[in-house]
């Protein structure tokens, strides 16, 4: 069953054509892949998921409803979360408090004034948050401030607010760009954990070790479209692909 | 047992309820322990507080939280005029009438951030100034401003239901046969909130105000207020609604800022428009950020510093001038005399200027930053002289 279905969707930037009758089916519980060079429209296409953007044309539909006009708080309480292409966390707060506030969020909801409870109260939040950022290698800097974590540590960070959040659907702008070889083979190992609990992911990445060792199926994006669709073996053999993106890579 | 306070915020709300209600001692070398000029400080501390919650925490910075200030000192004087001189009643409603203004206010100006949002809140408080001085006047008696009046003649009562200048009803002291005698001070049960009884009235007020402060800072509502300030559009991505966070803390704020015009009132029953002027909204930003915006005590500083420092700079005169510099020539003294005579009496604006200016440059995290800066200073004198002594010894 497809969880995601996007079906010709059309978003211009001025002249500039970003997504270009644009479809798009993502099966339930698989890792989907988009490749495509720079400027190919992919974060754009991410951005109509979360409601950051919204396309002129076309349907974007989550589990059967439609996410077009839904506040990003909306979507994500659906079930969707997102990790950015330029690490977006809280810089001003500490590494804990980053992962507790989605995990809140989820507890919670989308509003609800909780103002006599000390954060740190609620245990069983508590442990889980720093059950995550165990996972993550982060949790002996629980305590200090976000900001003072190096680039691939925030990405790491960022993902642990996605997965405490226990998404449906977890989107994934260029989750390695900036680590280390060890630390993006480190990613790969627990992204393919969580593949495990169901989660399905979306995963835009320019590694094509990365990509290879986690997607199910991929889909290249070249000026707004997708001009191949396959399983890894049939991407890797598809000439056009070659051609279009990969070239000199593959051959 | 103690909810979400840890054990350092416990000793710092002790230490900082000692201190306020010891101020009339503490500060006597100051020349600052008279209950006037002590009651300002607890008032524009609850004022700088609540202000804080919105500013300190969301980022968010309003410039017209003086509306709050002036519409909780009418809200008061009405309850005085109507109903009882006793504070209670005036003070809670007060809080109630601010905090539905603010609603309003809040609800609109939050559709915007950054300076839209500043500019909105400005153009709300200049409009309530100038519908005080003109379509309002009903209500707020213009510029004479709304005060507390001798009793309308019993005979007569029954004219005076809504117009109510020059003469009050009292119609609650009355049921319970208040005697008054000219125009009657404001009371706690019979207690006149004049003089100590009316500063302490102030200072516990001043220390629940504190406290809910403390509370709010530290929990999961707090933490999303910090967040944001941090990083608001990761915060919706992240599933929080952050406008009705927002208004939340702008309401509260403006509570607060209800209450300490209502306290103003209950010092001096008599509201006028110019509590609303942009300029007293200016003013709790310049506290707010004098202290140190987002930590606990920085405004209540902030406030007491500023409020301090205007006492004593616009007293000064030129006869003041003349005897301090009385030791120069003639025509040094004079010199001496126009110059400083710009920063005070009616230039004491001036001063706050420059020393806004400098504490922003200096320490952009205001007086409480410096005041870290100084106790870590100290900590490591110290560890480093143990040390020492250690290794001597
Ligand atoms: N908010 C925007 N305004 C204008 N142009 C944009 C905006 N976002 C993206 N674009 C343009 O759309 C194209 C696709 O961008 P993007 O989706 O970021 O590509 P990528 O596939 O590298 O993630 C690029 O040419 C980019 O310059
Ligand atoms: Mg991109």
């Amino acid at each position: 069953m497809a969880i995601l279905e996007v079906a010709d969707v059309n978003k211009r930037f001025g002249g500039l054509h970003a997504l270009h009758h644009l479809n798009l089916q993502v099966e339930e519980g698989t890792t989907h892949a988009i490749i495509g060079p720079n400027g190919a429209g992919k974060s754009t296409l991410l951005n109509c998921f979360v409601g950051r953007l919204i396309p002129e044309t076309g349907s974007v539909t989550f589990n059967d409803a439609s996410l077009l006009g839904l506040k990003p708080h909306q979507i994500n309480q659906l079930g969707v979360s997102r990790v950015f292409q330029t690490p977006e966390i809280f810089e001003d707060l500490s590494v804990l408090e980053n992962v507790m506030i989605p995990a809140f969020a989820k507890a919670d909801g989308a509003f609800r004034i909780n103002a006599w409870q000390r954060m740190e109260s609620r245990a069983e939040i508590c442990d889980e948050a720093k059950h995550i950022l165990e996972e993550m290698g982060l949790v002996e800097q629980r305590e200090v401030l976000s900001s003072t974590l190096s680039r691939g540590d925030k990405r790491r960070l960022e993902l642990a607010m996605c997965l405490i959040q226990h998404p449906k659907l977890l989107l994934l702008d260029e989750p390695t760009a900036g680590m280390s070889r060890a630390d993006t083979n480190n990613t790969i190992e627990l992204l393919k954990g969580i593949s495990e609990h169901g989660i399905t992911k979306i995963i835009i990445e320019h590694d094509m070790h990365v990509v290879f060792s986690l997607a199910d199926r991929i889909s290249v994006l070249a000026q707004g479209t997708v001009i191949a669709e396959g399983t890894p073996d049939e991407i890797k053999g598809d000439p056009k692909v070659i051609e279009a993106y990969l070239g000199g890579e593959l051959g | 047992m103690f909810g979400n306070s840890s054990r350092a915020d416990w000793i710092m709300l002790i230490a900082f309820s000692a201190f306020v209600l010891a101020a009339p001692i503490l500060l006597k070398p100051f020349g600052a322990a008279y209950p006037d000029l002590l009651q300002k400080f607890a008032i524009y501390g609850i004022f700088a507080i609540g202000f804080n919650i919105l500013f300190g925490l969301t980022g968010y910075l309003s410039f017209g939280h003086a509306a709050f200030l002036g519409v909780g000192s009418y809200a008061s004087v009405w309850m005085f005029k109507l109903f009882t001189m006793n504070v209670i009643p005036a003070v809670l409603f007060s809080i109630v009438v601010a905090g539905l203004f603010a609603y309003i206010i809040g609800f609109v100006s939050l559709r915007r951030s950054g300076i839209y949002f500043s500019i909105l809140t400005l153009a709300f408080a200049q409009m309530s100034y100038n519908l005080a001085y003109s379509v309002l006047t009903p209500i707020t008696n213009g510029e004479t401003g709304l005060q507390v009046r001798q009793l309308v003649p019993a005979d007569r009562a029954a004219d005076y239901v809504f117009i109510l200048r020059d003469e009050d009803l009292r119609w609650v002291d009355q049921a319970f046969g208040v005697v008054e005698e000219g125009i009657p001070i404001t009371n706690l049960f019979g207690m006149k909130m004049s003089g100590y009884p009316g500063f302490y009235f102030c200072a516990v007020l001043l220390i629940l105000g504190f406290f809910i402060a403390m509370r709010i800072a530290r929990s999961n509502f707090g933490m999303v207020l910090k967040a944001i300030k941090s990083n608001q559009n990761r915060l919706s991505y992240t599933g929080v609604n952050t406008r009705p966070y927002l208004l939340a803390a702008f309401v509260i704020s403006g509570m607060y800022a209800g209450l300490a015009g209502a306290l103003l009132a209950v010092t001096d029953p008599l509201a006028g428009a110019e509590r609303m002027q942009w300029t007293a909204s200016g003013e709790v930003v310049l506290m707010t950020i004098l202290g140190g915006a987002g930590t606990l005590l920085g405004p209540v500083l902030g406030a007491g510093i500023i409020k301090y420092f205007e006492n004593i700079f616009s007293s000064i005169n030129d006869t003041v001038l003349e005897n301090v510099f009385s030791f120069l020539p003639t025509t040094l003294q004079e010199i001496s005399i126009a110059v400083t005579s710009m920063f005070v009496g009616e230039g004491w604006h001036l001063t706050l200027g420059l020393m806004f200016m400098i504490i922003v440059i200096f320490l952009p995290g205001g007086l409480m930053q410096g005041l870290n800066h100084l106790i870590g200073l100290f900590k490591r004198k110290i560890s480093t002289k143990s040390v020492s002594a250690d290794s001597s010894g």
